[in-house]
């Protein structure tokens, strides 16, 4: 429902109070600490935030619901904090623990669950617009783009605060002392697309990249629509295109690069095998060496004096152009690493560095000597160095960003375009907004950013935490903090969790605890008319908003119900089974399906293949993932219908949940006992008698049918069970199929 | 819709499930087709902002940029300057990456005919589109922002060269809706001479719009629409048994909770359903005229691909379906232009030519607009980074000057529009930019391209970004 109301809620609170002249806009100033107000109902509250979120429904006479059932909660929470549903013993241990913490205790265990990462990953993912190939036309692959999501599930299990979140994100590699898994964390701005098409401009491709980091930086961290002053100053907000240029600044002078990131076990034995790489490499070199040296260096200079003089000669203008548009392509290395390499004098390169460049050197560099390539019968050297390369064990790369060697002077682009530059400009921070201490890199930025004097982000980040659970946010255009965004519904309240947030030294964890253990969260979603009536929207939070389910978490809870669900935590991308017709959609794009366990990996590790997106988290509104997202659009479509009756996977689900129930010969009344355990799977509650009776009348109906259809029976049964009846399996099948279909399961009630 | 629906849209919500009483019919629909998301939005389904000349739109979109200076736009002064360098003249000022100054002219080596009583000309390896001249409106001077494919064919199809932002058919079914309750009210049908299309399915994407407005792709073999046929072992009779059961539970759950998203996650398996139904139907070719499936190539192996989609297309606006791209790929003939140019052309001249006169035989063309052409154009210079061996001479990507046709729905036929240098390389008359061209396409569909409009980041976005002017020329 998001924008849809946010765009009413947009209207109505522009039509009550003006636009604030844009310096005193309410988000440009710290948030101060409200007390929590007094209200009347006392017994209500269960921590500061209800008083706050009573208070305003006192105010307007409006009373909030009951708390929801106990079934109902659970899975609430399973579903808010690990996107699972919850196991039988976990609800049989919910319903029989009595103790009044009850609710606090499943919610430390769901908090220190391996898969909290899992599920709270994805909103930052969405923000950083994660994808696991290039994008453009040839769309390669990004192999090696899974370790920056790796990289936040487990920040996100290990309880990172959010300050060191964002600093190492901004500016991992920066810190003083970096390690590998910092500097991993700018990964972060490697989500990017590159343009690997022939004859594309790398400058303006790069300028792109550039464009792309500051306003996803912007809309991230500050909640404000930065890309509105590319090519002008900001309409709205008082941000100049000149502050646009100096957040670009920060930008402009960090590079892509890929580094060596073992994973667990790889560094063992890798340095001493290195070493001996190292030396057998030269060795095959060493009778050439200086030769080679002498046609590399000959061959660089070539390529200076190309880029310096473009249009010249052709075949050194397309030799450059391919340096920076094919360099590590199917790798996902930097594009322009190469090319940042070229422009490093000779001596101050890394021994990987020109291990890597002359590597590229002997298979492409034949243009500077193509005779003397010959004589010196280089093809057979190169044989012999990727013989000695395959010997080498492989450490898994990681995408990260680097401080440029001589930074680039920014300057204002006239109207948006690269190619015009106007006045210099250096890095800085906006001038409405507190300033900037430090040396003007990307750490001072990410200092800047979760300084206590920066007024929003606090508030932004909050602010999508309530949004994640309760579906709309204080403010609800959380892309937007701006004079054009929407009023916040509680102001104070906002203020007091964004100062909350930081009293708390930024621990998510505790903010979220602090969030679902609060009477506002606990109550029902089913609310009486007159309240449905007077606040549609719930903005008022009389109750808790119905959500449709993430496309991931429709795929993760019908494997989960079914028990075919693989609960491995991290590591690369997968490609689960969907129709050839849509990898065929790309240009050239291939899918690889997994075999195996692999195939029920949860959603979050479907290969993103940006230009053909998997079918099921498209057609359940997976946002583009070309930009950035910061909330998503939940969508009620025929096509969601024919994918849960008809994919395959979901087909795989039903057979699996339905010898799961056959297998269970329960008690005396096998059918009652089997629907029991099917709702508490899929719906953590028993059916209610209505539907018991459905379900029965349904299943009459099923067996009727394929009796008259015995081979269908066998067709759709799946793998039989011992000791059933195939007719009765293939009913068990199709009756699990409606529980996976059915609006409740793909809701969060 | 109906006055009375419209008026109904704006029930409060317990109105709405009173008056309906759990049988929901029509509005839910209604709701589904205008989804959950965008009650509140200034638009949503709804009647058009004026009188419109066009109610559907058949886009045949040509990807990969097809080579106008061998089709559309004949250069016969280009023989003077074959294997010469472009005049200096012509270069000044350009930045584009791709435009080089050490290629040389290629002339092209097709013939051009006049056709029809207007004599619009075209070559040789469109003899088809000559005899529906009369009923084209050929313009000689499109121009674009980018020479990149993908870039280009997201300005084309979503107004901006990045990815993320709606496609027209997304924006139109937006503002329109979808007048058949079987069918996606935006369908993209696809087909290739090789390779796949350069952006992909961001093409047709919803971008920031609810992904019902995403086009749906149809496919003229196996499943036309993904996970359309039920599964192996589940029968009519089956499928219907489990979809009652999800409708009724969905009931008892709507009775409880009262949320209308569950209202229309009901309408949307009804909608399902009747795709399920309606689908293969549309398929069914078997009630179509011998000599209409010989006019549109079916006979054939090499016209029959595009040719069923024009076909499809024509079924699709009979019943209602707003918007139809076909997308063929690919055009882009750096090298050996001249016999892969006529590889495509064989492909789909005749089709389109036929999907033209097939319109217009059923009354549908007067109210159907169909657009043809490619992200931009190619260059009059031969590819320098191909060399010069005869025949193997290519074209670059060119985006100063192109040409597209337009037909029907408010289009003034017989006539082309816009003219460019004797080299074709720039414009010079009547410049079109692909803004103008989209805010032709909603004129004719009766939207006001600056009032079609959806907040995101803290603007109102729109199909033609900040430009676009309506071409009065190309108007009836």
């Amino acid at each position: 429902m998001a924008h849809g109301l946010c765009q009413l809620a947009t209207v109505l609170l522009a039509a009550a109070a003006p636009p604030d002249p844009a310096s005193q806009h309410w988000a440009f100033s710290r948030p101060s600490r409200p007390d929590p107000p007094r209200v009347h109902n006392t017994t209500w509250p269960r921590n500061n935030l209800d008083r706050f979120v009573l208070a305003r429904l006192e105010r307007d006479g409006m009373a909030p619901s009951q708390e929801a059932s106990r079934r109902t909660l659970l899975r609430r929470l399973s579903l808010d904090l690990v996107g699972l549903p919850p196991s039988l013993a976990e609800i049989e241990d919910f319903l029989e623990d009595e103790s009044s913490h009850a609710c606090e205790k499943v919610v430390d265990r769901f908090l220190s669950s391996p898969h909290f990462g899992e599920k709270w990953a994805r909103w930052w993912m969405d923000l950083a617009h994660y994808g696991d190939s290039d994008g453009y036309l040839t769309d390669q692959i990004r192999p090696v783009a899974w370790r920056w999501r790796q990289w936040v599930v487990d920040a996100l299990n290990d309880g990172m605060r959010f300050d060191q979140f964002t600093i190492e994100q901004i500016a991992g590699d920066l810190l003083p002392d970096t390690t590998v898994e910092q500097r991993m964390g700018t990964g972060f701005f490697r989500n990017t697309l590159s343009n690997r098409e022939g004859g594309a401009d790398l400058e303006e491709f790069r300028n792109l990249q550039v464009v792309d980091r500051t306003g996803t930086f912007g809309i991230t961290w500050l909640g404000l629509t930065l890309a509105c002053a590319e090519c002008h100053d900001h309409k709205y907000d008082p941000i100049s295109q000149k502050d646009y240029y100096r957040l670009f600044g920060f930008f402009n002078n960090a590079d892509e690069v890929n580094v060596a990131a073992p994973l667990p076990g790889e560094s063992i034995g890798f340095d001493p095998a290195k070493k001996i790489y190292g030396e057998k490499r030269k060795a095959v070199l060493l009778p050439v060496a200086e030769e080679f040296e002498a046609l590399q260096k000959k061959w660089e200079a070539k390529l200076l004096e190309t880029e310096a003089n473009p249009g010249r000669d052709h075949l050194w203008d397309r030799a450059l152009e391919l340096l920076g548009l094919v360099w590590g392509g199917n790798l996902g290395e930097g594009q322009l690493e190469g090319l940042n390499i070229v422009h490093t004098p000779w001596e101050e390169r890394t021994p990987d560095q020109r291990d890597r460049l002359q590597d590229y050197f002997l298979r492409a560099g034949s243009l500077t000597d193509g005779a003397r390539f010959a004589e010196l019968k280089i093809g057979e050297v190169v044989a012999q160095l990727d013989k000695l390369a395959n010997d080498l064990p492989s450490v898994t790369r990681a995408p990260t960003m680097m401080r440029r060697r001589v930074p680039r002077q920014t300057h204002v682009h006239v109207r948006g375009n690269f190619r015009e530059k106007g006045e210099a400009v250096e890095p800085g921070a906006p001038a409405v907004l507190h300033p900037m201490h430090g040396s003007g890199d990307r750490l001072a930025l990410a200092r800047w950013v979760v300084s206590h004097e920066n007024p929003l982000t606090a508030r932004v980040t909050i602010n999508r935490l309530w949004q994640e659970l309760f579906g709309r946010g204080l403010v609800a255009t959380s892309d937007d903090f701006g004079t054009r965004g929407a009023r916040p519904s509680h102001p104070q309240l906002l203020d007091w969790l964004a100062t909350e947030f930081v009293r708390r030294e930024w621990d998510m964890k505790a903010m979220l605890r602090m969030m679902v253990t609060s009477a506002t969260y606990r109550q029902r979603s089913t609310a009486s008319p007159e309240v449905m009536e007077r606040d549609p929207t719930n903005t008022l939070l009389a109750r808790f908003s119905r959500q449709r389910l993430s496309a991931e978490l429709v795929r993760d809870n019908a494997l989960a119900a079914s028990g075919l669900l693989n609960r491995k935590i991290g590591g690369p991308s997968v490609f689960p089974p969907q129709p050839a017709s849509v990898t065929a959609e790309g240009f050239e794009n291939k899918w690889q399906t997994s075999t195996g366990a692999d195939r029920y990996r949860r959603g979050l590790y479907t290969f993103i293949q940006r230009t053909s997106p998997f079918a099921q988290l498209a057609t359940f509104d997976l946002p583009n993932n070309n930009t950035t997202c910061t909330r998503r659009v939940r969508s009620n479509t025929p096509l969601q219908a024919l994918n849960l009756l008809n994919d395959p996977t979901f087909i795989e689900a039903a057979q699996a949940l339905g010898a799961r129930l056959l297998r269970d010969r329960g008690g005396n009344s096998p059918v009652a006992h089997r629907l029991d355990r099917a709702y508490s799977l899929c719906l953590a509650r028993p059916p209610r008698e209505e539907e018991r009776r459905r379900f029965e009348a349904y299943l009459a109906t099923q067996i009727a049918i394929f009796q008259a259809e015995p081979e269908a029976a066998r067709t759709i049964a799946g793998e039989p069970v011992p000791g059933s009846d195939l007719v009765e399996q293939a009913a068990w099948t199709c009756a699990a199929s409606i529980l996976l279909n059915l609006d409740e399961f793909i809701t969060k009630e | 819709m109906t006055g009375e629906q419209r008026e109904l849209q704006y029930q409060p919500r317990r109105g709405f499930l009173q008056q309906t009483g759990g049988g929901l019919g029509a509005i839910a629909l209604m709701h589904l087709l205008r989804g959950d998301d965008c009650r509140a939005s200034d638009r949503g389904t709804g009647p058009p902002h004026f009188k419109p000349r066009a109610r559907n739109v058949i886009f045949l979109f040509m990807a990969g940029a097809p080579s106008q200076l061998d089709l559309m736009d004949p250069k016969p002064e280009m023989k003077k300057w074959h294997g010469q360098p472009v005049p200096a003249s012509m270069l000044k000022n350009q930045e584009d990456a791709l435009i080089r100054g050490s290629a040389r002219v290629f002339a092209s080596p097709r013939r051009f005919q006049r056709y029809g009583r207007s004599g619009i000309e075209f070559s040789d390896y469109v003899p088809s589109l000559g005899t529906v001249a009369d009923d084209l409106c050929v313009i000689r001077s499109m121009h674009t922002d980018v020479a990149n494919h993908t870039p280009g064919q997201l300005l084309m199809n979503s107004g901006m060269p990045t990815p993320g932002h709606p496609s027209a058919g997304s924006w139109i079914t937006y503002g329109l809706g979808s007048e058949n309750r079987n069918l996606p009210g935006f369908v993209v049908l696809t087909s290739s001479s090789g390779k796949g299309i350069d952006a992909g399915a961001a093409n047709w994407s919803n971008g920031f719009l609810p992904s019902e407005y995403r086009g749906v792709t149809f496919r003229a073999q196996g499943d036309p629409v993904l996970h359309l046929t039920s599964p192996n072992g589940v029968s009519a009779a089956t499928q219907r048994a489990r979809l009652d059961a999800v409708r009724d539970l969905n009931h008892m759950h709507l009775d409880r909770v009262g949320d209308p998203a569950i209202a229309s996650r009901i309408a949307s398996y009804e909608m399902a359903f009747r795709m399920q139904r309606s689908a293969p139907a549309l398929l069914d070719f078997s009630r179509e005229s011998k000599s209409t499936l010989a006019m549109y190539g079916l006979d054939h192996d090499t016209t029959r691909p595009f040719g069923t989609n024009c076909l499809l297309a024509r079924r699709m606006v009979e019943r209602g379906v707003r918007f139809v791209q076909l997308f063929h790929s690919t055009w882009d003939d750096h090298s050996e232009l001249d016999k892969n140019l006529k590889t495509n052309c064989d492909m789909t001249d005749r089709p389109a030519a036929a999907l033209i006169r097939d319109l217009k035989e059923r009354g549908l063309l007067d109210e159907t607009l169909v657009i043809w052409g490619g992200e931009f154009g190619r260059t009059p210079m031969n590819e320098v980074r191909r060399g010069n061996t005869k025949g193997k001479e290519g074209r670059d990507h060119h985006r100063f000057a192109f040409s597209m046709w337009l037909a029907g729905g408010g289009i003034k036929g017989g006539q082309v529009v816009g003219q460019t240098d004797e080299l074709g390389y720039h414009i010079e008359r009547d410049p079109i930019h692909v803004h103008d061209l989209q805010a032709t396409v909603l004129h004719c569909l009766g939207l006001d391209h600056k009032h079609l409009t959806w907040r995101h980041r803290g603007r109102d976005f729109r199909l033609t970004d900040v430009g676009g002017e309506v071409i009065r020329k190309v108007l009836l």
